[in-house]
This record gives structure tokens, sequence and C-alpha cells, in this order.
């Protein structure tokens, strides 16, 4: 199946040659940073962890998203999702990859990197995360694979691979569970130091996994005239809605306890985040506003049925969603945990340009890797004869 | 053409061999004979100190002015090849800072002039129960049998999660080459590279020799270092007859740095 990825529109080439231009340029960026090390980033002793770790931890929700398709078509046998569920196992592959590529270009000795599994450290949530990423991306790649190969020969996927997805959907809960373990359990981080962080975390992966994946499909549509259909789009995105409002609330949950009870420590990050201190971290504070505003339209868009139904409103609403918790659960959730220090002072932390050009080329490389699966998955589809228009009747009435 | 292929395939399947002969055969001396005392065996020094649970008294009482804390700063930092990096990217195993900042915690709004004007070192506090060792994914990190966090720099792969979890900022990482902003290189402790972390080890090594921490040698008797489980050591007695604090006890690391106040 993998020489489809040669054949392709001009279109298709010069996006893959766009990829490859940001990846190379990247890749020199990095080389710079392995000699010099990470003094080129805006980390600092006081904010160690930044940019990387930031889309590491967002992308982790980002994969763990796809199981929104996954478990309504396997355990709720809910079909219409078994059209498109590849799309979402193979974002899920694209997504666990450039969570590894964030955490290895963090890495201050990236040629170590097997010592996680030379010397096993079952205490270390980090090792647990490495882990059961690496499942993920295993478990992921046999069942699309699988599942695929089967809908080339037009048979039936093998029965084991049944039970191989029932093992994903609960893998899936658990790596953003573990990514959150990574926070909410440092003492004196108060801003981590929260029971809910996981399940924050969870619900913001449900809203903004699949939110991703509905705007890639009508991106798909546009572009190949492949149409996910009324029938995937409609339950997705009601399931983008519950999950970004059990987000919200989550956050306001927060909010509360730390302002209820009067504790400076858990008021301290909450007040840096959306007010600043003495002037210090101004983007950060615009930047998080900007969540507020966005996560809340996108609610105001996506809770009436009659414009979460509409198709010119509905990209807009889940844009927003998306860009709303990259900035909740990336940037503000690291600069956040790190301020106050230790010593309660505050620090200024801004990513350098040469930390998010690497930043990009890691994005390429995710898209590259979508963009190529896509593209299999899709030449397949035409290729047993899947229709690629649906007519317009055919949506449920959710 | 075709014959250099062939010659290559030859020497380059011949030194595999060789190569993997030669490291089984080491492999097999390794475990058939254990390592001699003496070289390549670690072996601690007759006269070695050594303790139950190491702990470290600091009177600040007897340490006011700048003046008094400059040598015992320079002492450890040059002791252990410190670099000095002027900015927010820089390396420090002991330092001076207000008590506000030592003692994080919403403090008293009238404190005595004295305390309150202190400045007050922070180091390591080698905690009992460390975050930092519990978060190392590669055991780069971990406790000694004496209660002493150590690092193993070799070993290190840079991901900063004890940066993240050490609730007392006691860490730093290696942004860089270390080694051009070492002015005085101690050739008896070894340099870092860019890219691990480091921090205060309450000089292990010195302790293996017999000899105090740099930083309570260099004091002049106002850091005490001793054993927390000696009733008849310095350090409780010090405690048993002064009223001391320690940073953020409350997150249950049992910090061993004591402040004597």
């Amino acid at each position: 199946m993998l020489e489809r990825v040669l054949k392709g529109s001009p279109r298709y080439y010069a996006w893959l040659c766009f990829l490859l231009t940001v990846i190379g340029y990247a890749m020199v960026v990095y080389v710079f940073q392995l000699i010099f090390g990470l003094k080129l980033t805006g980390l600092s002793r006081n904010v160690s962890w930044g940019f990387y770790i930031a889309q590491f931890t967002y992308l982790v929700g980002v994969a763990a998203g796809a199981v929104m398709l996954v478990l309504p078509a396997y355990f709720h046998h809910y079909k219409p999702f078994k059209r498109v569920i590849i799309f979402g196992e193979f974002l899920a592959i694209g997504a666990v990859v450039m969570c590894m590529l964030f955490i290895v270009v963090d890495m201050g000795q990236p040629q170590r990197v097997m010592n996680m599994f030379l010397h096993p450290t079952p205490n270390s949530v980090m090792f647990w995360d490495a882990t059961v990423l690496l499942g993920y991306l295993i478990l992921n790649a046999v069942i699309g694979w699988t599942t695929l190969e089967a809908e080339r020969c037009d048979v039936q996927p093998p029965r084991w691979i049944r039970y191989l997805v029932y093992v994903s959907i609960f893998w899936a809960f658990s790596i953003h569970t573990v990514t959150g373990f990574l926070y909410a359990g440092l003492p004196g981080r108060h801003y981590w130091l929260t029971a809910i962080m996981a399940a924050r975390f969870l619900a913001s992966a449900f809203c903004s996994g699949p939110a991703l994946l509905l705007l890639l499909l009508f991106l798909l549509k546009r572009l190949t005239g492949f149409d996910a259909g009324k029938a995937v789009v409609r339950p997705l995105s009601l399931i983008v809605t519950y999950a970004m409002g059990i987000n919200i609330f989550f956050y306001c949950l927060e909010v509360f306890t730390a302002f209820y009870s009067g504790i400076p420590g858990h008021q301290h990050p909450l007040i840096f985040l959306f007010a600043g201190h003495e002037g210090l971290n101004v983007w950060v504070t615009g930047w998080m506003w900007t969540a507020v505003v966005f996560a809340f339209l996108s609610m105001a868009l996506l809770l009436p049925p009659r414009l979460r139904t509409n198709d010119k409103i509905l990209p807009w609403a889940l844009l927003m969603l998306f860009v709303a918790t990259w900035i909740d659960k990336s940037l503000g959730l690291l600069i956040g945990g790190f301020m106050p220090t230790p010593y309660e002072t505050y620090q200024v932390y801004t990513p350098s340009f040469w930390e998010v050009s690497i930043g990009l080329g890691v994005f390429a490389v995710g898209a590259l890797i979508i963009s190529l699966l896509w593209k299999i998955a899709l030449d397949i589809k035409k290729e047993t004869g899947e229709e690629f228009e649906l007519p317009a009747e055919e949506a449920t009435n959710i | 053409m075709n014959s250099s292929r062939r010659y290559f395939l030859k020497v380059a399947g011949l030194s595999g061999f060789a190569l993997a002969a030669a490291s089984g055969a080491q492999a097999a001396q390794a475990v058939l004979s254990p390592a001699p005392a003496g070289k390549g065996a670690y072996a601690s020094d007759k006269g070695a100190l050594r303790a139950k649970r190491w702990a470290m008294v600091i009177d600040t009482r007897r340490l006011t002015s700048p003046e008094a804390l400059r040598p015992i700063v320079e002492a450890c930092h040059a002791a252990h090849n410190v670099p000095t990096i002027p900015g927010p990217q820089e390396v420090k195993w002991i330092w001076d800072d207000t008590f506000h900042h030592a003692f994080a915690s919403d403090p008293n709004p009238v404190l005595p002039k004295d305390v309150e004007e202190r400045r007050y070192l922070m180091l390591c506090n080698h905690c009992t129960s460390p975050s930092c060792v519990r978060v190392c994914p590669v055991k780069a990190t971990y406790t000694t049998a004496h209660g002493l966090v150590a690092q193993d720099y070799h070993r290190c792969i840079g991901c900063r999660f004890c940066m993240a979890a050490c609730p007392y900022g006691s860490r730093s990482f290696n942004f860089q080459d270390p080694r051009p902003f070492l002015k005085d290189l101690n050739a008896e402790y070894p340099t870092r590279m860019r890219g691990v972390v480091e921090k205060c080890t309450f000089c292990a090594e010195r302790l293996e020799k017999g000899l105090l921490p740099a930083c309570v040698e260099a004091s002049d008797g106002a850091i005490l270092f001793g054993d927390l489980m000696d009733p008849e050591s310095t350090v409780r007695k010090a405690l048993a007859e002064n009223f001391s604090m320690r940073r953020k006890p409350d997150l249950g690391t049992d910090p061993g740095v004591y402040y004597i106040i």
C-alpha cells in the first residue's frame, strides 16, 4: 500500500515539498541547538520547560482525542463513524510522533534517550508516559494498517483486531491520564498540583482532538471531494460541544477553589496568567484572555443546534475552540505552573525564535506523516469504490 | 569494482566479528572476576565520614552580612567547578537570598528587623523523600545510603523533570557548555557538559575523604554538619538548643537543611 504516497497531483507534491523545506530548515536550527545547547531557547533556570513540553502536552490530547471516533463505533456500534475512523487513527499516529519529537528536542542529552529503557524507573511518571505513548503509537499503527489492508481486499478485518481496538480505547484514556500525572504529582507547583488535572486534560483532549479532526475532514472535502458525511459531522460536533463544556466547567472549578479558599499559593498562578505581575509577561495575559473569549464564543456557536449544524459557522467555532484549548493547555499551563518560582518571584518566559523554528519543524513532520497516511487511506477508499459524495438528506437528527 | 566490494565486505565482516568477540570476552571476564579492590573499584577511604542521615544546620544569626556569605558560596563553587554564567540561565549550587524568598509562604507582616534583613543561604535540601528522585526517568538522581541526594551527570538525559519537581529551586541546568565560564579549574572534581542537570551534593566526594563539606569548612563554624540520627552529634545539639526552621516542611519532603533563626 505504501507505493501510493508516490503518485499524486502536482498540488500534493508541492505540499510535500513545502513541508520538507520547513523540516529541512528546522533540522539546521536543531543542529545548532545540539551544538550550542538549549541556550538558544528562551528557557531559564526558573522556567525550565516551555514551548516544546507545552506542545507535547497538547498533542497527547490530540492523539487521545481520536478515541472519540473509535469508542462510539466499537462500543456503541455507531456505523457511520467507521467511514472516517482510519483518518482518526492516522491523525493519532502523527500526533504521537510529534509528541515524541517534542520530548526529544527538549532534551539536553538526546543521544541518551534510550536510558529511559536501559534503566527503567517505574516510580517516574515520565517513564510511564514514554511507555504508553510508544504503545499507543504501535496500537494505532497496527489497527490502522490492518483495517485498511482489509478494506483494500474487501474483506472483514481479522477478529483479533477487535480486541486491539478495545485495548486502544482504554489506552487512549491512559496516555492522557499519565500526561496529567506528569504535572499533578509535583509538590510545590500550585497550578499543577490539582487532583482534577488528568480529568481536565481528558476533557480538553476530547474536544480539541475531534475538533482538529473535523477541521481536517472539512479541508479534505474541499481538496479531494471526500465527504465525511453529516452522520459523522453532527454527532462528532456534539461530542466536541459536550467535552468543551466540561473542559470550561473544570477550569472554573480551579478558579473557585483558588479564590474561595483564599489560599494565596493557589491564586498566584491564575492572577499572573490573567493579570500579569508588575508588567511581566504581558503577552501571556493577552493570550489567556483570548483563550477565554474564544472558549465562550465557540460555546455560543456550538450550543444552539441551529448554529452547530450550520456548515458555514461550524468550522469557525471549531477553530476558535482549538485555539482556546491550545492556549490553555500548552503555554498557559506551562507558564502558570512555573510562576511564581519556588522563591515567590516572577520571571519572563518568551519562546525564542529558534525554539519556535524547531517547533514548526516538528509540526511539519507531523503534517507530513498525516498527509502521507491520509493519502494512502483516501486512495484505498477511491479504489474500493467508496462513495466520496454523500446525499445531503443522510443527516441524522442530532 | 567487484573485487573491491568483496574486499570491503570481507574487511567489514572480519572487523565486526573481531569487535563482537572482543566485547564478548570482556563481558565474560567481568562476569567471572569481580572487580579487584583498587583499580576500577569503588572503595571508601578508611577515614570516610559516615552517617545514617546527614543534616546541615545553618546558624543564620552568625551569617548576617554579605561579606560573611561570599566566601562560603565561593568555596563551594570553586571546589565543584560551578561556572559563573550571567543571566537567567545561570548555574548555582549555593546562593543567598532574602527571608521572604527563602521561606516563601506569606510570613508575618512584622518581623524582627535583623531577621528580615538577613540573607539566607539556599542549597539542595537533600530531602528524605525527594520529589526529584521520584520523577527522574533514568535514575540519574538518586538517594545514597547516607541520605544524600546524588546526581549522575553521565546518565542524565537533560529532561529537567527534576527541576520542575524540586519545590526549592535547587537545581540548575547546563543550557550551554559551562567550561568557558570557569576561571580556575579544580582538577579534583569533574566539570560538566551542556545538557545535564546539576546541584549541591553535600560534598559527597569530600565526605569520602573524611572532610566536611566545603561550605561548612568556609563558614567558620556558622554551618554545622552531622548525623541527625546520632543524639550526640553537633547538629542534634544545636537543634535541641535553638529554634530552627526548614523550607516548606509542609510538602512532606523532609528537608535536611535547618536554619537557626
